[in-house]
């Protein structure tokens, strides 16, 4: 890797580290103030255990051999094939790749906010991760469903769909939590969750090109665009729709924006970030009041947002794929004169991901639950998680 | 002594603590309270989602005084924190049976 490269994706490493933090606070102003503590350890402790995990094998089973077709083998077990630092290109996509490992697993703890045992939680992350995230990871990467054709940038199926829908399984056996939600506790929290979410995520895309080159500017350029279009097209929905527009409307569509060009932000070029973004942004407006039709307990809208987002945006690329901009085995979207056949894979990497993720997440969680058990109990959930999991208060005199 | 207890809104607060100090009234306590009354409470929306809140912020100010000036107290205080909208608050006075100075040991009349 030439040295400005380099210099990218490390600095875009870092930058995506920053994201889960900044997915706490998101979460976190969200959440009751009694339990916001536990919402910020659940995130934390992703940063803490699944670098490790990534290092010891979580690498290797993801990617080692690029070219293989369903997981990866042992030949980077510790690292062990990396004896010499080199260029420093193979070192900085291992650790950018696993920032990615990290905020997958933390993405999910906000559907199953204010009831679940930390202990399940500390067990579910690292089992997660090896059993969905490093086969979906590598199926897309380098693996079955990459080698079709499908397209996913910088991790719309392989991140935002794959949890979103762990996120809807987890719920379905964690079960309804036993008070009414209630409003935000601290707005401005959420809001400054939602800027460092918005930074980092400069990193996630752009430097998912791992080069600095055109593709990374204009993932940037589609990062920025989608966005502000999406947090203005839930707003002006809203505004419509509820009489007032929201500071959190803003941050849920700006967030919902940024997962939907994930997938598509090296691939589409020119007005298509801000129609995906503003796609995206009115969608997910609508599908987080799905659990209230459905009855799932989906605390913080990682279903709404990230599952459905995600999803709008993968699908997308299915129209909007611009073949001037990348090479692939199918580079056009509809729009721009190709064939059906990109959504057709789209349709099916994002398929294969759902089932898989939902199928493992669910019986992972019915395990957990048959066996250490996965709410924590009235006392804790009533009288705040932060305080009984974690002997900490967040607010003092 | 008589302790005079208010309930006023929020914003009102200065203009209370002005009236009083303009009365050379020499001390008050002042509280963030939570409550309801005839004025209910509002709905906030959040993601389309409807919250009502039933419990409303208000400040509790209290009152230690001499007897022969509670009434003016009180006066004091309808005057300054009405508005004349619903949700103002209220005032009454209870009987203080003994007031004490903590620094001095004074008590009674002395002690305020």
């Amino acid at each position: 890797m030439e040295s400005a490269s380099l210099t990218w994706v490390l600095i875009s490493s870092a930058l995506v580290l920053f994201m889960t933090p900044g997915l706490a606070f998101f979460y976190g102003g969200m959440d009751r103030r009694r339990n916001v503590l536990n919402m910020l350890m659940m995130n934390f402790y992703c940063v803490l255990a699944v670098p490790v995990l990534w290092m010891v094998l979580g690498y290797s089973l993801a990617q080692v051999p690029f070219e293989a077709d369903f997981i990866g083998g042992f030949d980077s077990f510790i690292l062990q094939d990396i004896t010499k630092a080199g260029d420093g290109g193979t070192l900085a996509t291992i650790a950018f790749l696993g920032m990615f490992a990290a905020i997958t697993p933390a993405l999910i703890s906000g559907a199953v906010a204010g009831r679940m045992k930390f202990s399940a939680w500390a067990i579910f992350v690292p089992v997660w991760l090896f059993l969905v995230y490093v086969p979906v990871f590598k199926w897309v990467y380098g693996g079955w469903l990459g080698q079709r054709g499908s397209l996913d940038f910088a991790g719309g199926t392989a991140i935002h769909v794959n949890a979103g829908i762990a996120a809807l399984a987890a719920v379905l056996v964690l079960g309804r939590r036993r008070v009414d939600p209630a409003p935000p506790h601290s707005m401005p929290l959420v809001m400054i969750g939602t800027a460092i979410l918005w930074f980092g995520w400069f990193g996630f895309n752009a430097g998912s090109a791992l080069a600095a080159n055109g593709t990374a500017a204009q993932a940037f350029m589609n990062t920025f665009l989608a966005g502000a279009a999406a947090g203005l097209a839930w707003v002006l929905v809203e505004w419509a729709r509820d009489g007032r527009p929201t500071n959190l409307g803003a941050a849920s569509g700006i967030v919902a924006g940024l997962v939907a060009i994930t997938p598509a932000a090296g691939y589409v070029s020119g007005i298509a970030p801000i129609v995906i973004g503003l796609v995206a942004g009115a969608v997910c407006c609508y599908a987080v009041r799905l659990k209230n039709k459905f009855g799932y307990d989906d605390a913080l809208d990682v279903v709404g947002v990230h599952f459905v987002g995600g999803l709008v945006g993968s699908l997308l690329i299915g129209f909007f794929a611009n073949p001037s901009f990348f090479e692939g085995t199918y580079s056009a979207g509809l729009f721009y004169g190709g064939s059906v056949d990109l959504l057709i894979e789209q349709v099916l990497a994002n398929g294969v991901a759902i089932v898989w993720s939902f199928v493992l997440t669910f019986v992972i969680m019915l395990i957990l639950k048959a066996t250490i058990g996965v709410r924590a109990d009235d006392q804790a959930e009533l009288t705040g998680l932060d305080l009984a999991l974690h002997a900490e208060t967040a607010y003092h005199d | 002594m008589k302790l005079v207890t208010a309930i006023i809104k929020p914003f009102k607060l200065d203009d209370v603590k002005d009236a009083l100090k303009a009365a050379n009234i020499t001390g008050v306590t002042v509280s963030e309270v939570r409550g309801f009354g005839r004025q209910g409470g509002h709905v906030e929306t959040y993601r389309g989602a409807e919250y009502k809140v039933d419990l409303i912020p208000k400040v509790r100010l209290d009152v230690l005084v001499d007897d022969a000036i509670a009434d003016d107290v009180v006066d004091t205080i309808v005057k300054s924190a009405a508005t004349g909208k619903i949700g103002d608050g209220k005032v009454w006075v209870t009987e203080a049976s003994r007031v004490v100075r903590i620094r001095t040991g004074e008590e009674g009349r002395d002690a305020i």
